[in-house]
Parts: C-alpha cells; sequence; structure tokens
C-alpha cells in the first residue's frame, strides 16, 4: 500500500464509493417502490419476482433495439404487468396478500429464466456513468457527485419526490389515510381499490426500474436470478426504514456500503469466514436501523395499520 | 300513529324515502320504508339492534345501494351511489365507529372529508373558525389518537360541518359521552336546528330522544311502525313500539344483606404501567366486592379501564399475587384459565377478537369460555350436542338474533353478539363475573334483559363488577359505584348517596385533562364559552328507573 501515490489513493477511494452508491440504487428504488405500495395498505411480497422480470425485460429490449431508454421503459411497463396481476388477484379477488406475493416472486423467477435463456452470455453496453468537463475530473468529490449514471440521480430525486407526495399533498393524504383505516376512507368516499391498483403500479414500475439497473448498469448481463435477494433486502428495508422514504435511502446506502467494503475486505485476503463477512451488510444494516427506529410510539404513527388486510366493501 | 308532515303545505320536504327494500342473504333488513325528513327539525330514527337503523342510513349516505324504492332530495329525485355524492348535495354523516385516521393530525383528518383542495393551513383556520362558532373546541395540530373520544367526535361533527351540510345524520352520538358532554352536544344540535338545518338522530336512549327530537320514526325488523311526537310519548310507550310488547321491569333489588360477608372479590393497591403507548397507567386500585353485591365503575374510556380489565381477566399477569384475590385467594398470577376455574368469568371490552373469535361459530364460541362447565367436553373431546345446545340456551335465553349456533361470530350485529357473550358467561354461574360495557351498543329491550340477569346472577349470592361509561345503567344496577380517571379510581359510595351530577364532576374532573368538557357547551356566536361552568339540571335528561 505505501508503494501507492497519495493521487492513487483518493481515486481510489472516489471508486469506492461509487462502487457503494452503485450498489445501493437498485434497493433504493425497489424499496421506495414498496413503500408506497405498503403505505396504501398492500403488502406485495412479489418485490424480487418483479425485479427479475423488469431485469430480463430490460436486457431483452437492450439486446432487440439497443436503446437504453427504450429498455428501462421495458423492464418498468413489464414488472408493472407483474403487479397488475398481483392487484387483480388480491385486490380484485381478494387473495392473501402475503401467499400471492410469495407466489408471485416464484412466478417471477421462472418467467425471467423462460424468457432469458437465449440472452445468456450476450455482451451489451450498459448504461455508462455521466461525464460532466471539469467537474467529474475534481478528486474524489467529483465522480461521487458528477459522474454517477443518471438512474442513479433519478433514484434520489424520486425518493425526494415520494417523501414529498407522500407528506405534502392531498393525494399524499389520501393514500395514508386508505393504508391507516380502509373502512373509514370508503366511508367518506375514496375509492380505496382504485387508490391501492395506483400504489401497487407504482411499486411494480420502481421494481422494473431496480431489475433494468442491474441488468443495465450494475452487472450489464443477463444471468438468472441475477437479483440473488435484492428484492428481499428491500422488503426488509421498508419495515426497518418504518415506512419513512428518508430512512429507506439511508437503510440502502448503508447495506450498499457495507456490501462493497466486506468485498473488498475478502479481497484484501482477511483472516475471516468470508461467509462471516457476507453476514455484515445484513447485520450492520439490521442493527442501525433498529436503533433508529426504537421508539414504538413512532413506529405506530408510521406503519399503515391496514397493511395486509383485504378490504371487502359492502354491497 | 302516522302524523308526519310538519313543514308548510307545499312546500317538499328535505329528504323523503319512499318504499326502500334492502336484504342481505337470509335476512330482509329494510322492508318498504318510508321516512320523511323536514327542513329545520331533529328527526330520531329509533329501534332494536338489528331494527335496520344503520343500514337505512348507509342508504341515505350511499355506502349501501338499496334493492328498490326511492329517494327524494329537496323534491328532486335522487340516487345516492356514494358517500361522495351524498356529500354533494348536502348529507353529512357522524359514525357510531369513528371514520377518523388515528395517526393524522386533525386538520389532515377534516381534509379527508372535504371536496377539492385548499391547503392545510387554511382550513386550520376554517376549523378554528367553525370549532369556536360552535363551541366544538378542537386543536387542528394535534393526531388524533391523543383525543378523547368526546374530542374525537367533535373531529367528526366539524368535518360534517365545513361541508355545510342540510342534513346531518348521527348514528348513535352519545353512546361515548359523559353526560355534560351530551348536553353540550344536545345544544349543538339545537342551534343547527335552527339554522334551518335537518338531523337525524339515531339512538335507542329513550330520554335523550324525548329531551331533543321534534319527530321520531321507530323501525321494528326492518320496517318503520310509527312516526310520533317523542315529546307527547313515555319512555315506556316508545319502547313498546321499538319492540313491539311491554319491556321488561327489573325486579326489586333483594337488598340482600351482604356487608358480613367476607369479599369474594378484592383488589389491593394494584399499579401497573400500561402496556400500550396510547393507554392510562393504574395507580394504587383497591376494591373489593362482596357476595350478592354489584359494584359499579364508571369513567369515560381510556382512563385505565381496559388496563384494569387486563389486570382483572389475567391477560395481564402481576409479580405480586396478593395484588388480586378470588374469595381470598391470591391470583394476580395466574392466567385467566385457573382464574375461571376459581369459578370467575369475564365479558371483556371488545366483542371481535376478545370476546369472540370472529371467524369460529357461536357454538364454538361458546366451547371456549365454557368447557369447563355443563359436560361440554367428556374425556378431551367435545360434545358436539352439548355443545350446540348449551349455545342454543344463551341465544333463546338472552333473545340472540342469529342464523342458529353456527352463524360465525362476526356475522352478528354488535348488539347480538354482546347478548351471546354477557349470556354464555352467565349461563356459567359463576361466583364472581366482571362485565365491560355489558350493554354498550345493546337495545333498550335487550339491555333490560341483561341488566335483569346481572341482578339475578347478584341475588344468588355472586360478586359482579361492572365497569361502564353509561351512568343510568349504573344507577340502575349498582350496590355501590366507585369512578375511574386517570388510572386512579376513587373511594366507592352506596349508589343512593351519589346524585347524577357528582358523578358527571368527578368523572370529569378528577382527571383535569377533560377541561374542554366544558367547552363544549352551549355558546352562541361570538360569545366565549365558559369554562367548567356548572351546567347541571338545565336539560331533562332525568335518569328513570
Amino acid at each position: 500500500m505505501d508503494a501507492l501515490a497519495h493521487g492513487d489513493w483518493i481515486i481510489g477511494l472516489g471508486a469506492l464509493l461509487v462502487a457503494m452508491i452503485r450498489a445501493a440504487t437498485p434497493l433504493a428504488l425497489a424499496a421506495i417502490g414498496e413503500l408506497v405500495a405498503e403505505k396504501s395498505g398492500v403488502l406485495n411480497l412479489g418485490v424480487e419476482g418483479m425485479m427479475l422480470v423488469g431485469a430480463v425485460a430490460a436486457f431483452a429490449t437492450m439486446v432487440a433495439s439497443g436503446s437504453l431508454p427504450l429498455a428501462v421503459l421495458a423492464a418498468m411497463l413489464a414488472a408493472m404487468l407483474m403487479a397488475l396481476l398481483f392487484g387483480v388477484l388480491t385486490l380484485t379477488l381478494m387473495a392473501n396478500q402475503v401467499a400471492t406475493g410469495l407466489a408471485l416472486t416464484i412466478f417471477g423467477v421462472g418467467l425471467s429464466a423462460f424468457i432469458g435463456k437465449g440472452f445468456i452470455g450476450i455482451p451489451i453496453d450498459g448504461l455508462a456513468p455521466l461525464s460532466v468537463p471539469g467537474l467529474t475530473d475534481i478528486p474524489l468529490l467529483g465522480p461521487v457527485l458528477f459522474g454517477q449514471d443518471v438512474l442513479v440521480y433519478a433514484s434520489l430525486a424520486l425518493t425526494l419526490a415520494v417523501s414529498l407526495v407522500l407528506y405534502r399533498t392531498r393525494a399524499g393524504l389520501i393514500i395514508r389515510a386508505v393504508g391507516e383505516n380502509h373502512a373509514a376512507a370508503h366511508a367518506i368516499g375514496y375509492p380505496v381499490i382504485g387508490i391501492r391498483y395506483l400504489c401497487v403500479l407504482f411499486g411494480g414500475a420502481m421494481a422494473g426500474l431496480a431489475g433494468a439497473y442491474l441488468s443495465l448498469v450494475y452487472t450489464p448481463m443477463w444471468v438468472e436470478t441475477m437479483t440473488s435477494g435484492r428484492g428481499w433486502i428491500a422488503l426488509a428495508l421498508v419495515v426497518f426504514a418504518t415506512w419513512k422514504p428518508g430512512r429507506v435511502l439511508l437503510g440502502a446506502y448503508l447495506f450498499g456500503g457495507v456490501t462493497i467494503i466486506q468485498f473488498h475486505a475478502q479481497g484484501a485476503g482477511l483472516a475471516v469466514s468470508p461467509h462471516v463477512l457476507s453476514m455484515l451488510p445484513y447485520l450492520a444494516t439490521i442493527l442501525v436501523l433498529v436503533l433508529i427506529s426504537r421508539d414504538s410510539v413512532k413506529i405506530r404513527l408510521n406503519a399503515p395499520a391496514c397493511l395486509g388486510k383485504v378490504f371487502r366493501s359492502e354491497t | 300513529m302516522d302524523n308526519s308532515a310538519t313543514s308548510p303545505p307545499g312546500a317538499s320536504p328535505r329528504l323523503a324515502l319512499r318504499g326502500i327494500c334492502k336484504s342481505f342473504p337470509g335476512v330482509l333488513v329494510n322492508d318498504h320504508v318510508d321516512l320523511t325528513v323536514e327542513a329545520g327539525e331533529i328527526h330520531a330514527l329509533l329501534g332494536e339492534n338489528g331494527a335496520g337503523k344503520s343500514t337505512l342510513m348507509k342508504i341515505v349516505h350511499g355506502v349501501l345501494a338499496a334493492d328498490s324504492g326511492t329517494m327524494t332530495w329537496e323534491g328532486r329525485p335522487v340516487r345516492i351511489t356514494s358517500p361522495a355524492e351524498a356529500r354533494r348535495l348536502g348529507i353529512g354523516m357522524v359514525f357510531q365507529h369513528f371514520a377518523l385516521f388515528d395517526s393524522l393530525t386533525v386538520a389532515e383528518n377534516v381534509a379527508l372529508g372535504l371536496e377539492g383542495g385548499g391547503s392545510v393551513a387554511r382550513l386550520r383556520d376554517r376549523i378554528r373558525a367553525v370549532s369556536d362558532g360552535y363551541g366544538l373546541a378542537l386543536e387542528p395540530d394535534r393526531h388524533v389518537h391523543e383525543l378523547s373520544m368526546g374530542e374525537r367526535q367533535r373531529v367528526e361533527i366539524v368535518r360534517c360541518l365545513l361541508g355545510d351540510p342540510k342534513l346531518i345524520i348521527l348514528d348513535e352520538p352519545t353512546s361515548v359521552l359523559t353526560p355534560k358532554e351530551a348536553l353540550a352536544l344536545f345544544a349543538v344540535l339545537r342551534r343547527l336546528r335552527d339554522e334551518g338545518r335537518s338531523v337525524l338522530y339515531i339512538s335507542h336512549k329513550l330520554d335523550e330522544i324525548r329531551a331533543l327530537c321534534d319527530r321520531a320514526s321507530v323501525l321494528r325488523g326492518g320496517r318503520r311502525v310509527a312516526t310520533v311526537d317523542p315529546r307527547a310519548e313515555t319512555a315506556r310507550s316508545l319502547a313498546r313500539m321499538m319492540i313491539g310488547s311491554d319491556p321488561p321491569d327489573l325486579t326489586d333489588r333483594a337488598d340482600t344483606a351482604a356487608e358480613a360477608a367476607r369479599p369474594l372479590l378484592e383488589v389491593d393497591t394494584l399499579s401497573l404501567d400500561s402496556d400500550d403507548p396510547y393507554g392510562t397507567d393504574l395507580h394504587e386500585i383497591s376494591l373489593s366486592v362482596r357476595p350478592g353485591e354489584i359494584l359499579g365503575i364508571a369513567g369515560v374510556a381510556g382512563n385505565g379501564q381496559n388496563q384494569l380489565m387486563r389486570a382483572l381477566s389475567g391477560e395481564r399477569l402481576l409479580a405480586r399475587a396478593g395484588a388480586i384475590r378470588i374469595a381470598g385467594r391470591p391470583v394476580a398470577d395466574l392466567g385467566p384459565g385457573p382464574r375461571r376455574a376459581l369459578g370467575m368469568a369475564v365479558v371483556p371490552e371488545e366483542r371481535l377478537g376478545q370476546g369472540a373469535v370472529p371467524e369460529l361459530s357461536l357454538a364454538e364460541n361458546a366451547l371456549l369460555s365454557a368447557w369447563r362447565h355443563g359436560g361440554l367436553v367428556k374425556g378431551g373431546l367435545v360434545r358436539g350436542r352439548h355443545t350446540h345446545g348449551f349455545a342454543r340456551t344463551v341465544m333463546s335465553t338472552f333473545n340472540v338474533i342469529a342464523h342458529g349456533s353456527d352463524a360465525e361470530a362476526r356475522s352478528l350485529s354488535g348488539g347480538n353478539l354482546q347478548k351471546f357473550i354477557i349470556g354464555r358467561e352467565i349461563l356459567q354461574d359463576p361466583q364472581v363475573l366482571v362485565a365491560a360495557h355489558p350493554t354498550w351498543g345493546v337495545d333498550a329491550g335487550s339491555a333490560a334483559a341483561i341488566h335483569q340477569a346481572l341482578v339475578t346472577l347478584r341475588d344468588r349470592g355472586a360478586a359482579v363488577l361492572v365497569i361502564s361509561q353509561d351512568l343510568d345503567e349504573l344507577y340502575v344496577l349498582s350496590d355501590r359505584i366507585a369512578v375511574i380517571a386517570g388510572g386512579h379510581l376513587s373511594e366507592s359510595r352506596p349508589t343512593h348517596a351519589v346524585t347524577a351530577e357528582d358523578m358527571g364532576v368527578m368523572m370529569g374532573g378528577m382527571m383535569g385533562g377533560l377541561t374542554t368538557g366544558g367547552l363544549f357547551e352551549a355558546a352562541p356566536t361570538g360569545r366565549r364559552p365558559t369554562v367548567g361552568g356548572q351546567e347541571t339540571g338545565h336539560e331533562d335528561t332525568g335518569h328513570e328507573v
């Protein structure tokens, strides 16, 4: 290490930070979408499945058309179709949300593998990071602040937007009301089912975006079950972040950060079992989020009281 | 008996229902109901549980659709298909189980009930204006879960009034109020009437209706059987219309000489931290109930009753076994099962979830608490015939309306399920009965039957503890009364030595936080409401026994 010049060290740290942000972005995208669905009272455990379908749709479209925007759009639409299926089953046909969500994930794993069979091993040009002349070249801060790809900035903007909509607008108030007490929302005249459909579809679109990030940016290729559990992490993040968008983002970055650090630790040949190191991101994220959300009253205020409950209107 | 139309001839009534029918699978809930509500009247809708009152109001409010029949609003035929449409016409509703969102603020709750936007900041001013104008004190930025039941009702009323409704429907509004809060509500309702609005007032409290309402329509078995001037009727004649026969009378209390006997239920300086973030801690509660005695505990909901119930029933265990004793035996460290085995029975606060498993049949629910009694279980096996027999006995004795003992508990109306739960416990012939709100939401006829059963149980020598918000009920039943407020329990006093006014002051006064009750009084526009004024007995809500 001492052989490295000072400048190399800075570049190394910059690269590490960039890698952490890239690892965190798909988690943040998927978790923010699921947060909106859960705030409206719907527990969609199919995030993993929706992400996979989004990832394969993005990759296939990219190979076929060569257009990145088209690929991202295809991912969002494909995952929204999955979310629509979930909505029809749980909201219209009133199936159990937990069972349906698990089934959606299993379905997504199979469907994406089936679609992706012909795409294994094909190389694509992934989404390149931005390069702002002058700014991106600033040591350390340049690549971190100005050298990310456009989806990273989109994930931050979407988090902010979701936070503003949920807590500052009438639409957000209605979403929270529907998740808090669907019977009361119905009684004062809100279309509970319709609002929940919209929120579930938004969750699907975000999961699709997260999937697209994986297959277009993070590892620009298609591998079966390439999400490797990130959908489940996103679900857990929502709960540990007590349904707050800012905390979801924090949790995602924490997880991404520790993931990258433990990769580097493994690479450096640290004398700790790699299995223990692989556990670190999970342990650190859970620990921190549990610590910042100790106040049970606050949790009860943020947790949607009707989460996972089937709404049946009288006729 | 039908003397409708008090409005001048020619003017169309505000709301007219003609031949409204509504059936649910197996039951005709509304059977060709006609109802006319005029402008500027308080119209009572009176009936027993399951008479079809709530269903009819849900049809008017657009939550349910009628199977047949027509509705006219100010002379024009209308079809109301959603609550939003009802609101546009000018129909507002104050729900019995409030349609409020606990985790949102008062202003947000009100905003949800209004058409269109407007910033929450501007809404705050409008809320203040309306709440000051009508003397309905409210803080727009408080969260609903922090509010008392009376305050929550004010949120609903203010939300309703901001929509400038011409017809306001209130579903059993006084069931959650202290007597004083109820008087203040009546003053608000009279003022709304004087402004030319119509009020539809659903209740089964006959004295209230006689004191407040201009006309009363009585529903029985889904039909409207009469529309009368309630002030020209007696509580008894109204009850007869509701039930179709004379209501049963309570037998005179046997005045058992319980003084000397050893208490069957004792609580000794019980202190308990609430396990619910919104609950009330208990502070050194002591009480004793002797055989042949009913002790009533009065208090506004949310003053520690549910923690006390949880401690008494055995849902929460205490380290100090002697804090609660049954027939002298320390039981505070024993769970509900051993306590029941010692002869204790409990009627919990929540019917669905605590008192009964919603998805199970009535017979199965009966078995869950009564399996120790009457040979329902033999050699570890459930005896189906006995169990169903026991459930049917409960149903016939306590006049429970349901499709047999196979009916799911959740399919029963609230009052009917309450009758079933109380009956199930009483028929186990307990030595000690602890009952929370035994007649909450139960109609007059059935309430009298439940009261009679409690008195009979007492006369057989059981010790009965009744926790209730309903002072009339405690007056009828109790030998002694104590008041719970802010987690403290007062000394108990013989019932005849406490006036209703004393009780009202104790219920509101001991906790200090309820001074808003004073702000809820009649305050003409512009005048600041008086705080904590002695407003006793200016209304005739006499306690008929």
